[in-house]
């Protein structure tokens, strides 16, 4: 039993694929720092800056709807800047009053909002691509180039290696317990204890899973031991970046940067 | 002499009291293929795990020519190749190809050699076309053969072997006993697999209760069934 | 499908450039720390142990039961990574999870992950730290001081994590502070109750089966150090903090305005330049609709691109490099 699906991999043969997962890092984070400085309502670009995602999630094959419905994800959050549309001061949209409060709505408020959804499902938009676009073993050379220190980058490994293994054994933990979680017969009988009982199974469940975790980590560390580990990270060198693809990084950078500095001009 | 393996009057207990080997001495030589059976808490194990020096017990280990002691494990783990029992614990990086790179990485090797190596490895195993391979989608079967792989790359000059053909369907299994057949290492495996001692061992060593019982060529031990039941094995 | 559902993974777009540097500079040298820290009480141990447990919180969020109607209790397991492993070994612990979680499962935005990471790797797990000791030295060696001690450092950090997070938005001028902070502390009130429980019952089995475990992460005073001075720092803070936000939404803008935390008025100068350089797209109207044309036709142009290219692709060994 796999739990494949946990991993939102999907290898293609697209340009965006093969583009150096460094400079898709890199580019990745511009991306949502550009929609995160845009100002807010400056609805053109947030057009422009759309057009250029969807651009990419076509170029890269993994199909626009797959990244837009992963994207949607986001939505439950986007209720966190809902009141906004009634604590910003300013041009009233619409009035009502609910027993003795006023509810006071404004233009401003609600542009504030639907900015605020808007570049945050942008930015997941590009987030989703990465993922679905990079293998894990390439975002670790991302990490690496990023500066992130070797041994942590070792654990990431080690912990992205085990995820699945560990995902299967909660699953497995999850499938006893339902196959135990019958109803009696009898009339009158309460099903499923108590809330608190409840609770203290599932905590159960977490501790023996803690447990074989602790032990496996023992056997995987006897076996790295035997490999010849002695606690440093040693990785091989990471290879050159080709120029064309130092060109494509120049390239949305320019472009990134010039939309950044409309927007500041007009609505800033 | 060079032994491969030279194991004398060794005696190890765990923490908790429990004695594992009393006084067990062997002796393997260069390609010589052992395997080593007995019943389950024979020691077999532990034994094992004696050979790389993961534990350490009053008496002498030798492998290699090399005293199984602190200042030695870097060139003794080079020297002999364990392979777990379980692949899932043994292959723990996130590609095939840097479980196999790991160890000659970690014996210092410059890069190019280390490419080489894992190709001549994988090759060896052949799986030469797993190499950017996530380990967690592979088979058994598959799994086993790379965790050998990942041994072989540090061209050591025994392999041992915890039960190598545990979990594996018929297939898997017989394509496991040609490799084994085939790799020219000195090798020690510890198993239940009777059928496997019989095709790919000349010689047994008999383990129960931490004791050596039996040591010798595999055709005459394998028709003393007293011996045998004796020590909770079946003839194959 | 994600595992953990939880609401405190903060997604990008929703906290000011400003708050987000600020985070990440506080969380990039405690987990460097954090590393080193663990590498020199665990060794050679450390990645093996430390990778295979952050699997296990991961995996172990999955655990759910059932509260009432349908909906679930999870464990986030910041208490019980800090009482199983210490403060250090459980930042990092978290800080890995966390991060796979916003990198691969995008629950949580990248940009603002040092935040994430913040919330519930530092600041949980050193308030949890700092209860659960609290309890210890308190009760002293009863058997069930583990459990209370569990239970609200549970509790406690699951609550303090939330409020930091409505803190957080209410900075950056994403939530209004009256509301996303009781609204916040209310909901991870009854979330925390829950993890306390699975935390009970994760240490009532270990107890049972490897008390041993639970011995070694009794670390020595004197590490905690510092993890108290900081704690007790954020807990003042926040409890300084949340309140007054609480009272005067429009101070904590107003404050955040003049510490430039969210965006004030622009120069005039600035302002002028649009009339002369383009006067025609003053209509903002005007440049939307040229926006979505320029954007369609981008659109359109990719499409058909990359459908042609597909279409010469006939034999699969054609493999065009970029």
């Amino acid at each position: 039993m796999h739990v494949h699906f946990l991993d939102p991999y999907r290898p293609r043969n697209s340009p965006i694929h093969r583009l150096d997962p460094r400079i898709k890092l890199v580019l990745t984070v511009v991306f949502i720092l550009t929609n995160t400085l845009i100002p807010t309502a400056a609805w053109p670009v947030y057009i422009l800056l759309f057009a250029l995602i969807l651009s990419v999630e076509l170029i890269s094959d993994l199909g626009v709807s797959f990244v837009l419905k992963r994207s949607s994800l986001a939505i439950p959050f986007v209720l966190a800047a809902l009141p906004l549309i009634l604590t910003v001061p300013g041009k009233t949209l619409f009035i009502l009053p609910v027993g003795s409060w006023t509810i006071h709505a404004s233009y401003l408020g609600l542009e504030r909002f639907i900015s605020i959804a808007i570049k945050s499902w942008l930015s997941m938009q590009a987030a989703i691509v990465l993922a679905a676009s990079t293998s894990f073993p390439e975002l670790l050379v991302a990490m690496r180039a990023l500066r992130v220190p070797r041994l942590l980058v070792s654990i990431f490994g080690l912990m992205w290696r085990y995820l699945f293994v560990l995902v299967d054994e909660a699953t497995r933990l999850i499938r006893a317990r339902s196959a135990r979680s019958g109803q009696s017969e009898k009339p009158g009988t309460k099903t499923g204890g108590n809330i608190s009982w409840r609770a203290r199974v599932a905590g159960g469940m977490a501790g023996n899973l803690f447990l074989r975790a602790f032990e496996r980590s023992d056997r995987i560390y006897m076996a790295m031991v035997s490999r010849g580990y002695d606690g440093e990270a040693r990785t091989l060198p990471l290879p050159d970046i080709r120029p064309v693809y130092w060109a494509i990084l120049i390239a949305s950078l320019s472009l990134l940067s010039l939309l950044l500095g409309f927007a500041y001009l007009f609505w800033g | 002499m060079h032994h491969s393996i030279e194991i004398k009057n060794l005696t190890f207990s765990y923490p908790d009291g429990i004695v594992a080997l009393r006084d067990v001495s062997l002796s393997i030589e260069p390609g010589e293929k052992v395997a080593l059976v007995g019943p389950n808490g024979a020691g077999k194990s532990t034994l094992i795990l004696h050979l790389n020096g993961i534990l350490s017990g009053q008496g002498l280990v030798r492998v290699c020519s090399l005293e199984v002691i602190k200042e030695n494990l870097g060139r003794v783990r080079s020297c002999v190749g364990l392979v777990f029992q379980s692949p899932e614990d043994q292959l723990f990086s996130p590609t095939v190809f840097d479980d196999v790179a790991f160890g000659p990485l970690y014996q210092g090797l410059p890069p190019a050699e280390v490419l080489q190596r894992v190709d001549q490895a994988l090759e060896a195993v052949h799986m030469l076309s797993y190499k950017k391979r996530v380990s967690h989608h592979l088979s058994m079967g598959e799994k086993k053969r790379i965790a050998i792989a990942t041994v072989l790359s540090m061209h050591p000059e025994v392999l041992v072997l915890d039960e190598p053909t545990g979990g594996l369907d018929p297939r898997s299994r017989r394509s496991l006993i040609h490799l084994l057949q085939e790799l020219p290492l000195t090798m020690l495996a510890s198993t239940h697999d009777m059928r496997l001692v019989r095709e790919v061992f000349p010689r047994m060593i008999v383990l129960d209760e931490g004791r050596v019982v039996a040591d010798g060529p595999t055709q005459i031990l394998m028709n003393d069934t007293a011996l045998l039941e004796a020590h909770g094995l079946e003839k194959p | 499908m994600l595992p953990a559902p939880i609401a405190m993974h903060i997604p990008d777009g929703f906290l000011s450039v400003q708050v987000t540097i600020f985070l990440w500079l506080i969380t990039i040298p405690v987990v460097g720390y954090a590393l080193k820290r663990v590498g020199v009480d665990l060794g050679e141990r450390q990645v093996p142990i430390m990778g295979v447990l952050a699997a296990a919180i991961f995996a172990g969020q999955m655990l759910n039961f059932a509260v009432a109607g349908g909906t679930s209790g999870h464990l986030i397991g910041a208490a019980l990574a800090t009482i199983l492993l210490g403060p250090w070994a459980a930042t990092l612990v978290l800080t890995c999870v966390i991060t796979i979680q916003a990198l691969i499962f995008q629950d949580g935005g990248l940009l603002v992950l040092g935040a994430n990471i913040f919330n519930m790797a530092i600041v949980g797990v050193t308030v949890a730290y700092m209860v659960f000791r609290t309890v210890n030295s308190l009760a002293g060696e009863r058997p069930w001081s583990i459990f209370i001690g569990g239970f609200l450092a549970a509790w406690v950090s699951v609550e303090v994590a939330a409020l930091g997070t409505a803190l957080e938005l209410a900075l950056s001028g994403t939530s209004p502070a009256n509301i996303a902070i009781p609204a916040m502390g209310g909901i991870h009130a009854l979330i925390g109750i829950g993890e306390g429980l699975i935390t009970v019952g994760a240490l009532a089995f270990l107890r049972a089966s490897r008390r041993d475990l639970l011995k070694s992460s009794e670390t020595a005073p004197i590490r905690g150090r510092l993890v108290w001075v900081v704690g007790l720092v954020l807990v003042i803070l926040l409890a300084v903090a949340s309140p007054l936000a609480s009272r005067h939404p429009d101070g904590l803008i107003w404050v955040a305005t003049q510490y430039g935390f969210l965006n004030s008025e622009q120069s005039p100068i600035i302002k002028l330049i649009p009339h002369y350089l383009f006067p025609g797209v003053q209509n903002k109207t005007l440049a939307t609709i040229l926006a979505a044309m320029l954007g369609t036709v981008i659109v359109f142009g990719v499409a058909l691109g990359v459908a042609y290219s597909r279409r010469r692709k006939t034999s699969p060994g054609d493999d065009q490099q970029v």
